[in-house]
């Protein structure tokens, strides 16, 4: 975006972090952290470290928010002081006000709201540490935490980002590549259902270059959408194997 | 979002729709009637009124002086800040933005920003120290649908209403000379949002369309057809399809406007 800097990938199409250009981070999912919580999920994906915990249905408070014909759910998106280089003030940013109404959007398509008229469902999101990429990283833990608090489904919501570097299209963009990238495209997704719930972009793309970005990040959807299946199984199956 | 709406009606936008219809006689691509009126209010270095169809938004533009950012100490600043005015719609609320608001001004704020439609080097008085901070306020006065895209344009038609100050530089002292020079510009996007009601795509949607509406998509386009902002919308998806149906319909729809807004 600004100046000439060193290229973020080099001659052989390899990236600052050693990837390739469809090539996510390592993601870690863990499922059921949070004792208190009816639900909940841990994500590290690349240095990105969240936690998400779902509470709900329960009653909605302040009552006058709920719905007489169907659930609300509430999401709240919050970085922790610590979690970025600059420390961040804990009073909500415009930038999270604009993120909880996106994640919310993008997990209320997952929910069979009008199946629970008068509840609520919170969700909250903790970024402890951020490292790009925190929005769809937060969707696939919300997710996950919405599943373990036992709230049907129609299916999980996963997400990943794409964007453009140094005039490459590439998947799952780091903090230096979203920072000094020339697009970033976050998307979520839900496979089972070939549905998009989130969908943002921010730089600068040709439209063949955006559908090519969309593309790539519903295919990095469907890669962590296993590894999603695999954190809920891990969990559950262990009550199977007791049953035995 | 509006309770004004009553289900009949609500079952009757539906069917206008299957049908290829809608409320207001409009076909399902087509915008309102735009109206612009530039340089409205003289106190402020900038400004514009945009009429979509009823839906009314005003902006205004003040320049003032203050320091760059520390990772960009060579551009000057743009902020957008909007405000859903308790007396343009019964849904709107005195007291701090709420997220629509702050959604509101996040997607104007992106399409200007990430089309590089301010020169912003040429804002810079003093690297590091001093630059132009141009502030953008967007004003809804009348709520009838699609603030964003009425946003956006009144956004934009403020920007290139607006003079700066001229100014010297004299021992280190900034002083304010007489006269003023437009506001450098070096874009000039155009926002389109696409509605979704019951799988089929519309423009533009009106207020009580926007009622029945599942979700919404939101591009920003410059003048060279390339895409600098998307923001998705609303309570349900789009199918993959959808969006590359949606990304057709607002390239096509932002160079009719081009042509017609002559920008």
């Amino acid at each position: 975006m600004n100046e000439k800097s060193e290229k973020l990938i080099d001659k052989k199409g390899i990236r600052g972090d050693g990837r390739k250009a469809d090539e996510l981070r390592s993601v870690k999912l863990q499922v059921g952290v949070l004792p208190n919580a009816d639900g909940s999920a841990y994500i590290e994906h690349g240095k990105n470290k969240i936690l998400a915990a779902a509470f709900g249905p329960r009653e909605m408070h302040p009552k006058h928010l709920a719905q007489a014909d169907r659930m609300v759910l509430r999401c709240r998106y919050h970085m922790a002081p610590f979690s970025v280089q600059e420390r961040k003030s804990p009073a909500p940013s415009r930038r999270e006000v604009e993120l909880s109404k996106v994640i919310k959007e993008s997990l209320e398509p997952a929910l069979f709201l009008e199946l629970y008229p008068r509840t609520g469902v919170d969700v909250f999101i903790e970024v402890l540490q951020a490292d790009g990429g925190t929005r769809c990283a937060s969707i696939t833990a919300a997710a996950l935490a919405i599943a373990d608090a036992g709230v049907p489904m129609k299916d999980l919501v996963v997400a990943c980002a794409a964007g453009k570097v140094d005039d490459t299209v590439v998947v799952d963009l780091y903090d230096a590549e979203d920072k000094l990238g020339s697009a970033d495209v976050p998307v979520a997704y839900m496979p089972n259902l070939n549905a998009v719930t989130l969908l943002q972009m921010d730089g600068v793309l040709s439209p063949g270059e955006f559908e090519q970005a969309v593309n790539m990040a519903m295919d990095g959807c469907k890669k962590i959408y296993t590894l999603q299946k695999e954190a809920l199984k891990t969990k559950y199956m262990v009550v199977k194997e007791v049953e035995e | 979002m509006s309770s004004l709406v009553t289900k009949v009606k609500l079952k009757h936008i539906e069917q206008l729709i299957e049908k290829g219809k809608r409320l207001d006689d409009r076909g399902l691509v087509d915008t309102r009637e735009i109206k612009i009126e530039q340089g409205i209010i003289e106190k402020a270095e900038g400004s514009a009124r945009v009429f979509l169809g009823k839906t009314e938004v005003l902006v205004g533009v003040k320049v003032e002086t203050g320091e760059p950012f520390p990772d960009t100490p060579n551009d000057g600043v743009m902020t957008v800040n909007a405000e859903l005015v308790p007396l343009a719609h019964p849904d709107f609320e005195p007291g701090p933005p709420d997220e629509r608001s702050i959604e509101l001004a996040r997607v104007v704020d992106r399409g200007i920003r990430e089309s590089h439609a301010i020169n912003t080097e040429k804002l810079c008085i003093e690297p590091g120290k001093k630059v132009f901070v141009v502030f953008v306020d967007v004003y809804v006065l009348n709520h009838d649908g699609n603030l964003i895209d009425a946003a956006a344009m009144a956004a934009m038609a403020a920007l290139m209403n607006t003079k700066m100050p001229n100014y010297e530089i004299k021992d280190g002292e900034l002083k304010i000379k007489q006269g003023y020079t437009p506001l450098p510009m070096k874009s000039h996007p155009i926002t389109v949002t696409i509605g979704k009601i019951t799988n089929k795509l519309i423009v533009d949607p009106g207020l009580e369309e926007e009622s029945v509406m599942d979700s919404r998509i939101t591009l920003a386009i410059n003048e060279d057809g390339n895409i600098c902002a998307v923001q998705k919308g609303g309570s349900s998806f789009f199918t993959p399809q959808q969006i590359l149906e949606a990304t057709k319909i607002a390239l096509d729809k932002a160079a009719e406007l081009r042509k017609k807004l002559n920008w």
